[in-house]
């Protein structure tokens, strides 16, 4: 059991005197929170651009001269990486991670500042190594996003000259970003937590927080080693995943590596990705739902349980994305069973929020709605995963858009529908004004009936056997015309789904400048990042004197308590007790 | 408390005042630095792993010869690495002995065994770049084989780990310059573990590259791996 005595003390955490060093090389957590997640934004705007491009190819095939079958498939690739990585990566741990965590456990910084606004500046590099691949010779890759050897670096493939070097070296520098960030998030979780927050006493968030982060510490070196590997054999000629190939009718000197193997590392790090990106939105909805639901989480510890439980068995799924790849078949029935026990902790958590919801208090406020809107999501594309997770059923659906609406659902809305629940729910917090109700609204309800004429359609395209990552599907006898037409269809709404997202920024901005004054605790939250003395919080969070704790996150609507929310730094002589129970008390 | 008794925990029962366990602990374990070694290792530890599981695969494959094993293949003799080795060896005892003389104050001694732990790191450095030498001479560049190409990427990064090291322990002779007997301990605990697990990844990487066929046939095997599954 530790608590932060030695990081209690204001004099380690002087206020920066000048601009420079309180806006641009902060080592305040907030402020780096910040600056990741306006980068992140920024660089998920490109994504989303990139596919508004893709789509108008497949709605209108032919009708935009400037998206031709090179840029194609540099707009999947570049979506694909952006997206996970940059991202949603990027955003829920970097951001999220950042923000909540001192302020959840009740620390007034990171462990380890410096190395915190490092982590950020090097993301930051890693982004323009990335983006600067758009303005090389060939363009950025075009290998699709998992960068499969041979293809990935062979001439032919798009931008297979610098553009998938500058991609590889971006992965590599991301990584070291991550690295000094993650064991700043691990080490003030364990370290910096305030008198009286047990580990059991952690908010869920910061439980997602820290298994993802312990996860990307074990998972992304998988990527690293690929990605050195494969740097190699572009750059010196090495055989790592080469195979002896024959390239545009000239052997070339490789001398018989193994592409699969590539495979297996690249989704030894894929897979944990899935949850590293989850874990992090399964923390945030369940604190979400049951502040806006006005009642205790449904199972508190089956809930960190199954956190702990998901991150240890998400490293032995990672070959049920290889079932068509020519591995050992017995391999797959090892990797289909892991697959469905890793769904039991997983089912677990979506019972968990439904029984949360069941007879509360619901306030159906905008992070409310995404909330919720999650769950929908969420299911949705988990029960589509336990098809894709049987060898059979994967077989003839691999490759097809049943795949690309599977994971969108699961990866993609799912996690982006929690990153705006959470933003809604501590933007108040994080700028002190509140974002606009009717706005949010209207970008929650044009986002989450979008993304289902966007993704629930490309389930039919998939039976049909409409295959993805294609620039063109005309001329194909298997499938029938009407397919076309869906197409359209899913293009118009990915379109007005895209314009949501505009919606949104405007109601950042104008709200930032315009928006009413949030009062310190808005939602009427029992965690200590609504408890601080000054919204937003000043430098070093907690003023004076560190907040101590002395019960969990959840105490809603505790029988006898006049208000329907106890804060965690509520000692039980502080609780004002509703008027039968001081009745009661006073007659003793 | 076992990490057992305290995910088990029933956080939603309420505590008597005032006897709230929580608030009764002591501060006695706040060393975030060691949690952050005892992370990043692990991070290491996987990285590695992955290469000597890749190692383990690509050793499968009908072109990948070992570097060692028979009489006329380069690192059958191994009075390169072994030199190597002990200048590694010689490293971890003097950062030891660093450690050591700061638990008893001994700050010039201090200075002596940390200098030498850093030179000897450096020499290390250097008797591997003329393993690299050797070996390319004999026929086995970077790229020539598929075991040379391991070879110089595992020593590589290797060195490049022993190097992040030497940056690591630099500000420690700024403690000693400032005399900060207290917090030099401590620093140094850290440094020694490091530097002993990069000796101890330094054997096993020593062990597999100049392994024979059989051996890397036998681990394969136990990794399951087999021609088929590639």
């Amino acid at each position: 059991m530790t608590i932060s005595a030695s990081y209690g003390t204001a004099h380690q955490h002087d206020e920066p005197g000048s601009f420079w060093t309180r806006y641009v090389w902060s080592q305040d957590h907030k402020v780096i929170a910040i600056q990741y997640s306006l980068t992140a934004i920024f660089v998920g705007l490109v994504a989303l651009v990139l596919s508004a491009l893709m789509r108008l190819q497949l709605g209108f095939p032919g009708q935009f001269s400037f998206i031709d079958s090179t840029h194609y498939l540099q707009f999947v690739t570049m979506h694909g990486m952006i997206m996970v990585v940059y991202l949603l990566t990027a955003l829920l741990l970097g951001g999220f991670g950042n923000y909540l965590i001192p302020l959840m456990v009740g620390a007034r910084d990171m462990v380890f500042p410096f190395l915190n606004m490092l982590s950020y500046w090097t993301y930051l590099l890693s982004v323009i190594v990335l983006l600067s691949s758009f303005f090389v010779t060939g363009g950025p890759t075009g290998a699709g996003w998992t960068l499969y050897p041979p293809q990935a670096i062979l001439p032919g493939t798009p931008g297979s000259g610098p553009g998938i070097l500058l991609m590889l070296i971006s992965l590599a520098i991301f990584i070291v970003a991550f690295t000094m960030g993650g064991l700043n998030y691990v080490c003030t979780v364990l370290q910096a937590r305030t008198r009286g927050m047990t580990l059991m006493r952690m908010p869920l968030t910061v439980w997602g927080i820290f298994v993802a982060t312990i996860l990307g510490l074990l998972a992304f070196p998988a990527l690293l080693v690929s990605a050195v590997m494969m740097f190699l054999d572009k750059t010196v000629g090495t055989s790592f995943f080469m195979p002896v190939i024959v390239s545009l009718g000239e052997q070339l000197d490789y001398s018989g590596g193994s592409p699969i193997l590539f495979q297996h590392l690249f989704w030894f790090f894929g897979h944990p990705e899935v949850y590293i990106v989850a874990l992090p939105a399964f923390g945030i909805v369940s604190d979400i739902l049951a502040t806006h639901a006005r009642k205790n989480i449904f199972g508190y510890r089956m809930m960190v349980w199954a956190i702990v439980a998901i991150g240890g068995l998400s490293f032995v799924v990672w070959a049920h994305h290889m079932y068509v790849s020519g591995m050992n078949p017995y391999f797959g029935f090892f990797f289909a069973t892991t697959t469905l026990i890793i769904a039991v902790p997983t089912a677990l958590k979506v019972y968990n929020w439904v029984l949360t919801l069941w007879q509360g208090n619901i306030h159906l406020t905008v992070p409310m709605l995404f909330a919720i809107g999650f769950i929908f999501t969420f299911v949705h594309g988990g029960l589509t995963g336990l098809f894709l997770g049987n060898v059979v059923v994967d077989l003839p659906l691999s490759d097809t858009y049943f795949v690309v609406g599977h994971f969108h659902m699961v990866m993609g809305v799912s996690p982006v529908l929690v990153l705006f629940a959470a933003i809604y729910h501590w933007f108040p917090k994080v700028t002190g004004k509140m974002l606009h109700d009717g706005l949010g609204k209207l970008h929650f309800w044009g986002t989450f009936i979008g993304t289902y004429l966007v993704f629930l359609p490309m389930h039919y395209l998939g039976f049909l056997g409409v295959p993805r990552r294609y620039y063109a599907i005309a001329g194909t006898d298997f499938i029938p015309e009407s397919a076309q037409h869906l197409n359209s269809s899913i293009t118009v709404a990915a379109l007005v789904v895209a314009v949501m997202q505009l919606l949104f920024i405007a109601n950042l901005i104008i709200s930032l400048r315009r928006g009413k004054t949030a009062s310190a605790n808005p939602w009427q939250a029992t965690t200590l990042e609504w408890q601080t003395p000054q919204t937003p919080p000043a430098h070093g969070n907690f003023g004076a004197q560190l907040p101590t704790v002395y019960r969990w996150a959840y105490d809603y609507s505790v029988p006898g308590a006049r208000d329907d929310f106890i804060p965690q730094n509520l000692p039980d002589s502080a609780v004002v007790l509703d008027d039968a129970q001081a009745y009661a008390k006073a007659g003793q | 408390m076992s990490i057992f008794s305290k995910l088990t925990e029933k956080p939603w029962l309420a505590q008597p005042e005032g006897q709230d366990p929580a608030l009764h602990y002591l501060a006695e374990d706040i060393w975030p630095q060691r949690t952050a070694l005892k992370f990043f290792l692990a991070t290491v530890s996987v990285l590695f792993s992955l290469f000597i599981v890749t190692l383990l695969g690509r050793s499968q494959l009908p072109d990948f010869q070992v570097l060692a094993g028979e009489p006329w293949l380069p690192l059958s003799d191994r009075s390169g690495l072994w030199l190597s080795t002990s200048l590694l060896l010689g490293s971890s005892l003097a950062m030891q002995l660093a450690q050591w003389c700061a638990a008893r104050q001994r700050l010039s001694a201090v200075l002596g065994a940390l200098t030498a732990a850093v030179a000897l790191i450096l020499l290390f450095l250097f008797a591997q770049y003329r393993v690299w030498l050797q070996l390319a001479d004999a026929g086995f560049g970077f790229t020539d084989t598929a075991a040379s190409n391991y070879f110089y990427l595992l020593t590589a990064l290797h060195a490049v780990h022993l190097l992040g090291g030497v940056i690591a322990v630099s500000p420690v002779f700024l403690q000693l310059a400032k005399a900060r007997a207290a917090t030099l301990e401590k620093t140094l605990t850290l440094c020694c573990a490091y530097w002993h697990y990069l000796l101890l990844l330094w054997l096993l990487l020593f062990w597999l590259l100049t392994s024979p066929a059989q051996t890397l046939n036998t681990l394969a095997a136990l990794c399951g791996f087999g021609e088929a599954n590639l």
